[in-house]
């Protein structure tokens, strides 16, 4: 495997504009009940897209679509493709397991395993085979943690178990469990709103870090946290993608009304 | 545009755009005033004018100190956050205004006005109702919403420097022409100087309305402007 300290030459040297993740007319069903209405959206490698819109518009529903989190809902049917380096995730060939090591989920409330510091972020090297010693794995914690931000919290505690840090530091270690299994996308679900300022902060921080490597989406709630990390955004209302630019030109001067009225607390 | 829903925040929005308004309408009545005290050499005219800027300080201060606190408990967003940044600038190019017709009417003391610059102030006077009728405008372009009425001003204002260049000759040639008329031509370059800059800052509110109204910036070396003489 690449060593991870040093970035992938390709990743590297692809445009930071240029899309990882192409939708091409996704539709989502609930039994009959229509979720999401043919959207088509490419984000881009190496930036921040943020989704925002009312509870119930669609953005956790069409987040999970990419990394087929989906599939987990009995009741859920996906049309449509989403198309990561040229492959359709949904074609039958692919393997959800090995799809969600290369598009990692940080949840909204962090959910460590109940095991150690270490043991989170080694569980998932160790069951994709990613590392061959005892030596690289420690190198991979180290250095996942040390992306996360939390390796010189957490180094002289790494036996002790994960569920017993902060929210704010069990949400990094979310993160850097996700980082572990060196991911191209992942993809955050209000990652901040069980955290206090200084954590949001801190993730805040982490995020802008991060998208120089990933390519990151992020739902939130909140527009000044969207308008902070993001470079895109996409609004959602009803099911349906209403607009999707610059994230600076969404929040100063969106071009839909819908937009408009969301953004500015005039319907929700 | 539907309401917010804390309709205390749309009370607040409206309220500072009022104030923005109010606020043009004292400086708005300054520059007449002051230009019809130069003109008559009405003192006391004058006198009350320039004491009408206080007013127009006073408002400044409160909508500045309320825009800064709407900031930080509202963060307003897109057409709310245009409409809070245009009432921040427009009312500071409003206060200076007021002080340029302050600075007008407190020239009419010194002004010995004789028979000779009758026709100078004649100048004075149609370039001060050319700068209201900019001021005007734009201010109705503001409370109104009017993209076009506020280009309409932008261009305008190529007209009050023509006035301004022409005067400035004209009270040139009378100085050379009889230096007893050196001290009351200097006021008068002046009075015709801050009216040019009255004329400028109507143009930068037409370009702060544009601003809010479309979300796009107007070029400033896209406008056609006469080049000015300085003495």
């Amino acid at each position: 495997m690449t060593s991870m300290t040093e970035a992938p030459a390709a990743i590297a040297q692809t445009d930071p504009e240029a899309a990882k993740v192409r939708c091409e007319n996704i539709d989502v069903f609930y039994d009959d009940k229509q979720a999401i209405f043919d959207i088509s959206m490419d984000i881009p490698a190496r930036a921040v897209t943020a989704f925002i819109g009312p509870s119930g518009c669609g953005k956790s529903t069409f987040l999970r679509c990419i990394n087929r989190m989906n599939d987990t809902i009995e009741s859920a049917r996906v049309e449509g493709r989403i198309v990561i380096d040229g492959e359709n995730v949904n074609s039958e060939h692919v393997d959800p397991v090995l799809l969600r090591s290369q598009v990692g989920m940080v949840f909204q409330k962090p959910n460590p395993f109940p095991k150690s510091i270490f043991d989170n972020i080694a569980y998932g090297p160790r069951i994709h085979g990613l590392a061959q010693s005892k030596e690289e794995l420690d190198e991979i914690v180290e250095t996942s943690l040390t992306r996360a931000g939390l390796w010189e919290e957490v180094k002289d505690r790494l036996p002790s178990p994960g569920t017993g840090l902060s929210g704010g530091q069990q949400q990094r270690l979310c993160i850097a469990r996700a980082i572990a299994v060196s991911p191209e996308v992942i993809l955050m679900d209000e990652p901040c709103s069980a955290l206090d300022p200084i954590a949001t902060a801190k993730i805040e921080e982490l995020i802008d870090e991060l998208r120089e490597r990933y390519c990151i989406v992020i739902i939130t709630h909140s527009m000044q946290q969207a308008a902070r990390v993001s470079q895109k955004t996409a609004f959602f209302h009803l099911g349906k993608l209403i607009e999707f630019g610059e994230t600076e030109t969404v929040f100063t001067n969106p071009s839909d009304d819908r937009t408009q009225d969301y953004i500015t607390g005039r319907f929700g | 545009m539907a309401n917010h829903i804390v309709s205390a925040f749309s009370e607040e929005l409206d309220r500072l755009s009022a104030d923005v308004l109010r606020m043009g309408g004292i400086s708005e009545s300054m520059i007449a005033d002051a230009a019809r005290a130069v003109v008559s050499g009405d003192v006391d005219l004058a006198e009350e004018t320039a004491a009408r800027d206080d007013e127009v300080d006073e408002i400044e201060e409160d909508v500045e100190r309320r825009i800064v606190r709407l900031l930080a408990l509202r963060q307003p967003m897109a057409s709310d956050l245009r409409s809070v940044i245009a009432a921040l600038k427009v009312s500071s190019e409003l206060e200076r205004v007021g002080d340029l017709s302050k600075n007008i009417a407190k020239r009419v003391n010194h002004l010995t006005i004789s028979s000779d610059v009758a026709s100078a102030l004649k100048g004075i006077e149609r370039m001060g109702e050319g700068v209201v009728a900019q001021l005007h405008s734009v201010l109705d372009a503001y409370g109104q919403g009017d993209e076009k009425l506020a280009l309409q001003v932008w261009f305008g204002d190529e007209d009050i420097d023509q006035h301004y260049n022409s005067l400035f000759r004209e009270v040139l040639t009378y100085m050379m022409q009889d230096p007893r008329m050196i001290g009351a031509g200097a006021h008068l370059m002046f009075i015709v100087k801050n009216l040019e800059r009255i004329g400028d800052h109507c143009t930068n509110i037409a370009e702060i309305v544009h601003y809010q109204i479309t979300g796009r910036y107007l070029s400033s070396s896209a406008r056609p402007k006469a080049p000015l003489l300085e003495g």
